[in-house]
């Protein structure tokens, strides 16, 4: 700690409060995500009857779409930093169709759960865990495409502007932890839990 | 502009009616985004909720005071008991820190107004209507005789009790629903303090300048992000149970209720720290200030407090002992928890090594403050045995325990909190609170505190198990439940003398000025109560004890400091 006394010309720089609110966000997040992730993987095996975790299908197309969109978004971020606006939306868009197609291909996977395996919410221990962990997960998803879309809609109006590249970047960091926490799920469920 | 009038077309009166004003007054409340007025609002509703808890608690004292005593049915009896844990923690505990967080951060770091005003107002909001949700349930949660019915699980609400089949109605749906809302606001308020101590400080509040209790918030609002969030994700499993026929905690279809004590205690354990840790910055602040020295060891505090945190996020199954967990973690958690007495103890050093050779000047806040070292250290003792699995063994869910917790929820964090009353009371009024009241109050809660709780301990060694609802004449119980019953009316006195100075001293107490205590931290700068912007100008820091550089400029803190 330097002991001398601050002037008014000296430097003075804070941290980015839209940045710290998000990064404690996402540390809270992290904790509800935790507690889902240990409770499906205690409950691993121990469902007493009904459908087991072999009828699941390794979503890996998904995968590759959710964990692109995070490459996209940053290219979307890299383009909105320099000010091409047109670059930025393009971009944003994709990560937008990225993100529906991972939502969509959950649907697909849920319907088929449901209706031709006979495995819902309530079925057993596997459906409940995993229901709620995958949907916890989709949840996110669809909080972030909300976010995605409205900012999207903001863009095509002109109200997004160079200036909002921080607002940007703080949003995106949730789009990162939402792609980041699928690669845990995606762990559990896919590959330790099959 | 206020005193100008402009004439205006038309011949009608122009000043608003008397109700109009009052009108405009509340919805100015209402509306407000200003984190003093916020914060206010916090310290309220956490004050309403204290009566009102404080009357629950005093129902099952007077049920308790002597055997066979039919003054509740045991029906209301579990709900009381329920309720009464419930709000302590959340709508009073919860609230209230927040209230003094959200008032005094900013003030303290030189800032106009939180990061996130907004989300400040929106949080508050949300933990109010969860309370008013949690209390609804008194006339709306349908229950087996159609009436309303609050939650009876206890606080801790252990499956599978909470189950569908075991709690028909909706008593713990609304439980559970009302924690989940309160939840939301609680992160919110989290996440905004954060923002704000880390984005907002004045130049030169390098972060090792911040006042103890602006760090002491920020770690109880780290920890907030990782305690409240589990016990959020464990109500939505238990919500999903009830409604939707999961089967998280349903032991018929491999589930396991023991997997909830553990999500509970992960939440739970924590969250003593999560209030307590306020508790402590407070005592930081008021300690030096009556004692008239620097605070002894400011870096070992920090630390000291980052240290709590860490370590109480590895304590939580010192609350499971009698489960039946393997040695190996019995003897993990043993250890853990008696390493919470470490840090603790460096604080406790501190504090004592301020006020050692001090200029002590025994105003009302720093009674608080000095019974409050006296008893946590109690608190602390009784915790180190009770972390003990053989002892906790033996007394396990008995009165020992509830003496203890109610050692460090009471002794320690409500001392605390009325400690802040009286010190920044002259702060948000503008007027001081009477003395003289306040020391009425401080003997009298001293004295019922250590009547009713000291006297616990040997209940609970004597072997009365907590949460009944009566007890047989022929245990040799009680004498001593009278005692303890005798000390809860007397502390019902103290919060009510509490109570008064609080409502007569807005109306009639002595003028305050800028800073009645001369004190040294930046809320004092402004005037009592401060202005909407806070501060006139923007405000530079160059020690921790900016106001005592400005006082005293040939003998200035950041000459010495390090």
């Amino acid at each position: 700690m330097s002991t001398l006394p601050i002037f008014a010309d000296e430097e003075w720089r804070l941290p980015s409060r839209g940045r710290v609110a998000m990064l404690s966000l996402i540390v809270g997040e992290s904790a509800i995500f935790t507690i889902f992730v240990v409770a499906y993987i205690y409950y691993i095996g121990r469902s007493t009857y009904g459908p087991t975790p072999r009828i699941l299908e390794v979503p890996i197309f998904n995968t590759i779409c959710l964990l692109s969109s995070s490459l996209t978004i940053l290219l979307a971020e890299h383009a909105i930093k320099l000010g091409r606006m047109r670059t930025f939306g393009l971009w944003w868009a994709i990560t937008i169709l990225l993100g529906l197609e991972f939502i969509g291909g959950t649907a697909i996977e849920w319907h088929k759960m449901i209706f031709v395996d006979g495995l819902s919410i309530r079925t057993n221990l596997f459906g409940t865990t995993f229901y709620s962990l995958v949907g916890l997960h989709a949840t996110h998803v669809v909080i972030g495409l909300i976010g995605l879309s409205l900012i999207m809609l903001f863009t095509l109006l002109g109200r997004v502007e160079q200036r909002h590249a921080e607002r940007i970047q703080v949003f995106s960091l949730y789009w990162h932890f939402v792609d980041a926490v699928w690669v845990v799920v995606f762990t559990v469920v896919y590959i330790v839990g099959r | 502009m206020a005193d100008q009038t402009y004439p205006i077309p038309g011949s009608f009166d122009a000043t608003p009616s008397r109700g109009a004003a009052m009108l405009e007054w509340l919805h100015s409340w209402v509306v407000t985004v200003d984190h003093k007025k916020l914060g206010i609002l916090y310290i309220l509703y956490a004050l309403v909720f204290l009566l009102v808890a404080g009357a629950e608690a005093m129902a099952i004292r007077i049920q308790l005071a002597v055997p066979h005593n039919h003054f509740l049915s045991p029906e209301l009896y579990n709900e009381f008991l329920t309720m009464h844990g419930t709000t302590m923690v959340f709508l009073v505990g919860m609230t209230i820190i927040f209230g003094f967080g959200n008032y005094l951060v900013p003030l303290m770091i030189g800032a106009r107004d939180m990061a996130f005003p907004r989300l400040n107002a929106f949080s508050f909001w949300m933990t109010a209507f969860g309370g008013l949700l949690l209390y609804y349930s008194f006339i709306g949660g349908f229950g087996l005789y159609g009436m309303g019915n609050a939650p009876d699980v206890t606080w801790w609400a252990y499956a599978p009790l909470t189950a569908k089949a075991f709690t028909p109605g909706h008593n713990t749906d609304y439980w559970a629903l009302a924690l989940i809302v309160m939840g939301f606001g609680t992160l919110g308020a989290a996440i905004n303090t954060l923002a704000t101590a880390f984005s907002m400080r004045c130049r030169g509040m390098t972060l090792l300048r911040m006042p103890l209790f602006v760090w002491l918030m920020v770690v109880t609002s780290g920890l907030t992000l990782i305690t409240i969030t589990p016990l959020t994700a464990a109500q939505v499993m238990l919500i999903l149970d009830r409604y939707l026929g999961a089967h998280f905690f349903d032991a018929q279809a491999g589930g396991a209720p023991i997997v909830w004590m553990h999500f509970f205690w992960i939440f739970g354990h924590p969250e003593v720290y999560v209030l307590i840790l306020p508790a402590f910055g407070i005592a930081s602040e008021i300690i030096p200030v009556f004692s008239r020295k620097a605070i002894f060891g400011y870096p070992a505090m920090v630390a000291a407090s980052v240290g709590i945190a860490f370590v109480s996020t590895t304590v939580w199954a010192h609350h499971m002992f009698t489960v039946g967990m393997t040695s190996v973690s019995n003897t993990f958690f043993v250890l853990s928890t008696m390493m919470v007495g470490v840090p603790t103890s460096i604080k406790i050093f501190n504090w004592i090594a301020t006020m050692w050779g001090g200029k002590i000047r025994f105003t009302t806040p720093m009674l608080f403050c000095i019974a409050f070292v006296f008893q946590f250290l109690c608190a602390g003792l009784t915790g180190i045995m009770l972390s003990i699995a053989p002892w906790d063994w033996q007394l396990h869910n008995s009165y020992f325990v509830i003496a203890h917790f109610h050692y460090t929820l009471t002794g320690s964090f409500v001392f605390c909190m009325f400690a802040a009353l009286y010190y920044w009371y002259p702060k948000m009024t503008g007027r001081m609170l009477s003395e003289k009241l306040g020391k009425w109050h401080f003997w009298l809660f001293l004295i019922g505190f250590h009547v009713t709780f000291d006297t616990m301990h040997f209940l609970g060694i004597l072997g009365m198990p907590r949460s009944i609802y009566t007890y047989e004449p022929d245990r040799g119980w009680t004498t001593l439940n009278s005692i303890v019953s005798a000390g809860a009316f007397i502390q019902a006195i103290a919060v009510l003398i509490l109570a008064w100075n609080l409502i007569s001293s807005y109306l009639h107490g002595e003028k305050a000025g800028n800073d009645p205590w001369d004190a040294w931290t930046l809320e004092w700068a402004t005037p009592s109560p401060p202005p909407a912007y806070n501060f006139a100008e923007d405000q530079v820091v160059r020690s921790r004890r900016p106001l005592w550089d400005l006082k005293h400029p040939n003998d200035p803190d950041w000459k010495y400091e390090r």
